[in-house]
């Protein structure tokens, strides 16, 4: 196959612009096998943002819960070792709210590689940690929002057939959140799938990485840049229709 | 305590901001089985908070519940497992939207009961033959009519088969022309010997299902009798100009 299209271009004598571009295309995807960079670089871009999200997922939900059963019920609550529980793990998710939130991701990514875990190489792990537990803080922030917005006579309606707090967040409140932050989760994996291309910071090749690479091999910026840019646009889109029609399906449930 | 009772209130009071708003104030009562208690009173009266505190939807700054001789106030008891047994219906229906009107019945007896998933649906077509919505099982509470939710509502109560279904101003959120259906829902249960208190603006209802009516002012229980009582001479300032407002 190289050798095939090299041939093709020995062949053309003199250049014209699709010569050129095809030339450009040549040198910058097929000489030395570079298209891998930007295979491999998007591996490792998947495989992060999917991690990422579950953690982000996992801790979101969970510093959600913590934050809004203290809001709604720390007021009314009696005094004990549960409240005083309560009000401990609160004030824990609100320092992690905001420092996460209140630094940059590259600067939250380099101190997890350089500071936190200087002892470990295993850049795809830490780069799930920084930017699942980056995440995290702005799912949960999502999902309290969604949590909140459920009417109270919901949350009295399953307490008032003896549910218990537990049981009515899993069986009622929860789900009709889910479904009414939706559009804001899927924008925040948008956001996050975009974000891991700071991941060259640490020296992890993603497909940011992996393009800008094949720049300075070849140095002709516009193929790989392009390139990359198209992959994520085309990733999202995709992303997008699949919300767009789990969105449908979950609204169709109610109408 | 005879054996008949069901809700012994003893003291109950509820006070906001320390003790500026006296909410409920000393209430004393008891409420038998069998007995259809209608709660009146004017806004801000503290009729509802009266009845939600029976349930503990608000937690009462002191006095004691008996629910079937238990204390539900002390913090030795799981109040989660006598709510069971006290069904609730609201002013707004609060039925759960992503849910259809079977998964609304289904779903606190398939979680609580541990009942199958067979004998569930068989006890909510039954319910719902009661109520006329036998057609009406695989519907969403959006596709429902204001009346229709709130009849869906009660018989999601019983689901639980509770001892007592309390009623927080059951028709107050409906058109005219639905609060019939829902209050002959409510007779029905009544003839059939539901326990039930009721805090309701309808007089007609009051007047003609109750077996008790408690009029409420100021946090206070201001009079206790029989519709008869209450409506055919009252004695009461505060109910006359009350009656003659609402009548």
């Amino acid at each position: 196959m190289n050798s095939l299209l090299l041939a093709l271009m020995a062949d053309s004598g003199n250049q014209s612009w699709f010569d050129k571009t095809k030339d450009d295309f040549v040198n910058n995807f097929i000489t030395d096998d570079r298209y891998m960079y930007i295979v491999n670089g998007l591996k490792i871009t998947l495989q992060v943002t999917f991690f990422a999200l579950l953690l982000g997922i996992v801790l979101g939900i969970i510093m959600a819960i913590i934050r809004s059963t203290h809001d709604k019920t720390v007021a009314t609550m009696r005094p004990g070792i549960g409240k005083f529980l309560l009000k401990v793990l609160n004030a824990i998710a609100q320092v992690y709210l905001t420092v996460v939130r209140g630094t940059p991701v590259v600067v939250q990514l380099m101190i997890a590689y350089y500071i936190i875990f200087a002892a470990s190489n295993n850049k795809v792990g830490i780069a799930i940690l920084a930017f699942g537990i980056n995440s995290g803080a702005y799912v949960a922030e999502i999902i309290r929002s969604g949590i909140m917005s459920i009417d109270n006579g919901q949350f009295e309606a399953g307490r008032s057939l003896g549910f218990n707090y537990a049981q009515t967040m899993i069986y009622i409140i929860i789900p009709q959140a889910f479904k009414n932050v939706l559009p804001a989760l899927a924008n925040e994996f948008i956001v996050l799938l975009k974000e891991t291309s700071v991941s060259g910071y640490v020296g992890l090749q993603d497909m940011s990485r992996g393009g800008d690479i094949i720049r300075s091999r070849t140095y002709s910026a516009f193929m790989p840049l392009i390139a990359v840019a198209i992959i994520y646009l085309v990733i999202v889109m995709f992303f997008s229709k699949l919300v767009a029609i789990l969105e449908r399906r979950l609204r169709n449930n109610e109408r | 305590m005879s054996d008949n009772t069901i809700i012994k209130v003893s003291g109950l009071k509820k006070y906001y901001n320390g003790d500026q708003i006296k909410a409920l104030d000393d209430i004393n009562t008891t409420i038998n089985k069998g007995e259809v208690v209608a709660i009146i009173g004017p806004s801000g009266s503290g009729k509802s908070t009266f009845l939600r505190s029976l349930n503990l939807l608000e937690v009462p700054t002191d006095g004691s519940i008996l629910f079937e001789g238990v204390d539900i106030t002390s913090k030795e008891n799981d109040i989660n497992v006598h709510r069971q047994k006290m069904g609730m219906v609201f002013q707004h229906f609060n039925l759960f939207p992503h849910l259809s009107v079977m998964g609304n019945m289904t779903l606190a007896p398939r979680k609580l009961l541990k009942m199958s998933k067979e004998d569930a649906e068989k006890k909510a077509k039954e319910l719902l033959k009661m109520v006329a919505l036998e057609d009406r099982a695989e519907a969403y509470p959006s596709q429902l009519s204001g009346g229709q939710k709130q009849r869906i509502a009660i018989v999601r109560a019983l689901m639980m088969s509770p001892d007592v279904l309390l009623f927080d101003e059951p028709t107050s959120a409906l058109d005219p022309e639905m609060v019939g259906e829902v209050l002959d829902v409510m007779k029905k249960l009544a003839q059939d010997g539901m326990t039930m208190a009721v805090v309701t603006h309808e007089m007609g209802f009051a007047r003609e299902v109750a077996t008790r009516v408690i009029f409420m002012e100021n946090g206070k229980i201001a009079l206790d009798g029989t519709p008869d009582e209450v409506f055919n001479n009252p004695s009461n300032e505060r109910l006359k100009t009350f009656l003659a407002k609402v009548l």
